[in-house]
């Protein structure tokens, strides 16, 4: 972690060519020191973070005055931090019959500014949610007492989450972590405190400004999405080359329980979505050996999406297994106990993250913990499916290679795709992968549920999602495009991406029949289509020329009544057939 | 240490945490007397001379001190 002074000398760097982006601080303590700090830290993520900051103590009237600076600012997001001492202040001048209404007051006050808040400005709202403090005024005692301060201060933490899971644009940041990690007298400095209305410690400045940039980072497309393993050492105690099968250390023998513990933490990570893959220097075969036949392994082969287990260089076989998951390198984790072998990958892997686990095996888990590695702004019940489908992607590109012809091939495959507007049950899913989607994606626009409900409702926009069956399993939703009625005879393409794990299969030429007819069915006579060039989508450069779009501009025009539906292999069906 | 030497220290201390190599202090040096001085930079002074000495101040003396030189009297009763 850098430290506060570090994070301030980035402010005094060049930020040409880094993402702006607007993000407004309203406070109830002082927060100039963490201004400075989330600036100096957006600085290292690549993001130009403007920040206009409310003077302290103007959260509510910035919000509830509809003329602020706060809304002139239209910041694209809004981060509140209403401290716990504040909290307590609150709590020491109510009459006591109102210490057990403090939550549920505090928040009918965050909701009221959540809604005034999304009604002025397009914006994502990040909440720290409460460090704890505990007054100490009935000790233990307090958690049978619904009027005490810890009592109100938990439950309040517990009711933001509530609040959360239920608000798709409101997302809280972990500031209570935070002080569990590091402990209060770590986080708090009350001399501090006393002179300057500052809450938090200096040093704790840049945890905060990371924890706060994590949200914003995933906001914006960018989180992990795999965590590679080293096996001897990292997933296991011991060789097992060497070793054996019954020697390596894991369930009770030796510091097995350290293992057992890191395996039950990746196999949670894998069920929520991201995907394990395993890089070893093996025989295959013996390294496969303990995920069939050990029975203290928590971690099966069905858990792992890829394995690659021989003795060429960690970094050919990490690129190996990026090829086939076709996911950006700067999206993966790589676990291994070995620093020579995570020196290698770092120097010669641009993105990759290589944490330094610790040299005992006891202590990678509360290492790991600490940083943060798998933030997220999104969860649906497909993330869990994940890993299955990159196993089936491996069974088809096997059974590929038996056919004579692609065609063949596809007809075989006996693919189905459901076709959908954006309904309440696909709306996380369509938010997911509009965030997820770096490829395969033309305008790359980020969705959050709370868009896609009202591009629901809009008669302007004509949304359209894509779920792939074929006979080897369900890939899920897809595809995406909407499109935006620009004219009487025009729809505009406003977004059009796809899961790069359907590539080849036809789905480019199925979606584009899909809306020619939609175009032609409701007298439209042109589709304009747009591709905005990112660091990551040069696949699709040419995607609405190989479509048969003429160039127009900056843009691309299909004249509807010239196109002749392409021969592809996908059946058709809507839910309610 | 002499408070000349603790003068020393702590004009290193306030270089680094300002980012200003040409800071020269003197015992009678005020805030208004140094470059990048100021009441939200004083915070991370104040905490970085207690990391340099490993000592802590109160609250009361951190908004006693009216020059370098009384910062120097806190840190050498505490030594």
């Amino acid at each position: 972690m850098q430290t506060f002074a570090a994070l301030k000398k980035n402010l005094k760097k060049d930020y040409t060519g880094l993402v702006p982006l607007k993000l407004a601080l309203l406070g109830d303590s002082a927060t100039q020191l963490l201004s400075q700090a989330l600036r100096g830290a957006a600085y290292d993520e690549g993001f130009d973070l403007q920040i206009w900051e409310a003077d302290f103590g103007q959260v509510e009237r910035q919000v509830f005055d509809e003329g602020s600076e706060l809304y002139a600012f239209e910041p694209s997001i809004v981060v509140i931090f209403q401290s716990a001492h504040k909290l307590l202040g609150t709590y020491n001048k109510l009459k006591p019959e109102a210490f057990s209404l403090l939550a549920d007051n505090r928040m009918d006050l965050v909701g009221n500014m959540y809604s005034q808040l999304k009604e002025k400005l397009n914006a994502r709202i990040i909440y720290y949610n409460y460090t704890e403090i505990n007054d100490a005024v009935f000790g233990s005692y307090s958690n049978k007492v619904a009027s005490s301060f810890p009592f109100q201060l938990r439950k309040l933490n517990y009711r933001l989450m509530e609040f959360a899971a239920a608000t798709p644009d409101f997302f809280v940041c972990d500031l209570s972590t935070i002080q569990n990690q590091y402990g209060k007298s770590a986080i708090f400095q009350s001399s501090i405190y006393i002179n300057t209305e500052m809450v938090l410690s200096v040093d704790t400045l840049p945890e905060v400004a990371v924890k706060t940039l994590d949200i914003i980072k995933a906001l914006n497309g960018r989180f992990k999405k795999c965590v590679i393993l080293d096996l001897d050492n990292t997933t296991w105690g011991g060789i097992i080359g060497d070793d054996g099968l019954e020697n390596i250390q894991i369930g009770s023998l030796g510091i097995g329980k350290a293992f057992s513990e890191f395996q039950y933490w990746v196999k949670k990570l894998q069920k929520r979505g991201i995907i394990v893959a395993v890089c070893s220097k093996n025989t295959e075969r013996i390294a496969k050996e303990p995920f069939e036949k050990h029975p203290d392994m928590v971690l099966r082969l069905e858990d792992i999406a890829v394995f690659v287990a021989n003795w060429e260089t960690k970094v050919d076989n990490i690129r190996h297994i990026q090829s086939i998951l076709n996911i950006g390198f700067d999206s993966m984790v790589f676990l291994d106990d070995n620093p020579f072998e995570r020196n290698i990958v770092r120097d010669n892997i641009a993105g990759i993250t290589v944490p330094e686990l610790p040299e005992d095996p006891a202590e990678y888990l509360e290492y790991l913990y600490t940083l943060n590695l798998f933030e997220t702004v999104s969860y649906s019940g497909e993330d869990a499916e994940r890993t299955k489908q990159y196993q089936v992607e491996a069974q088809r590109a096997v059974l590929q290679k038996s056919f004579g012809s692609e065609d063949e091939f596809l007809q075989s495959l006996e693919m189905v795709s459901v076709v959908e507007p954006f309904t309440k049950f696909n709306t996380p899913r369509v938010a997911q992968l509009s965030q997820r989607s770096n490829q395969f994606n033309l305008r790359t626009v980020r969705y959050t549920e709370a868009d896609i409900e009202s591009m629901a409702d809009n008669n302007a926009y004509a949304p359209f999602t894509f779920t792939l069956v074929d006979k080897f399993g369900d890939n899920g939703l897809i595809c995406i495009i909407i499109l935006k009625k620009e004219s009487a005879d025009t729809l505009f393409i406003e977004t059009w991406l796809m899961s790069c794990r359907v590539l080849k299969r036809g789905m480019e030429d199925f979606t584009l029949n899909t809306i020619v007819n939609y175009a032609k069915d409701n007298g439209f006579a042109y589709l304009k289509g747009e591709y905005i060039p990112t660091p990551k989508n040069e696949m699709v450069k040419d995607h609405f020329k190989k479509l048969g779009f003429r160039e127009a501009g900056s843009y691309w025009q299909l004249d509807v009544a010239a196109h002749e539906n392409k021969k592809c292999f996908i059946v058709k069906k809507s839910n309610n057939d | 240490m002499t408070r000349e030497e603790i003068l020393q220290v702590i004009s290193k201390v306030f270089a680094d945490t300002l980012d200003e190599d040409n800071i020269v202090l003197s015992e009678s040096s005020k805030a208004d007397d140094v470059e990048g001085w100021d009441s939200l930079t004083h915070v991370q002074l104040v905490v970085a001379v207690e990391k340099q000495f490993k000592i802590r101040f109160t609250a009361k003396e951190i908004q006693s001190w009216k020059n370098v030189g009384e910062l120097i009297d806190s840190i050498n009763s505490k030594l």
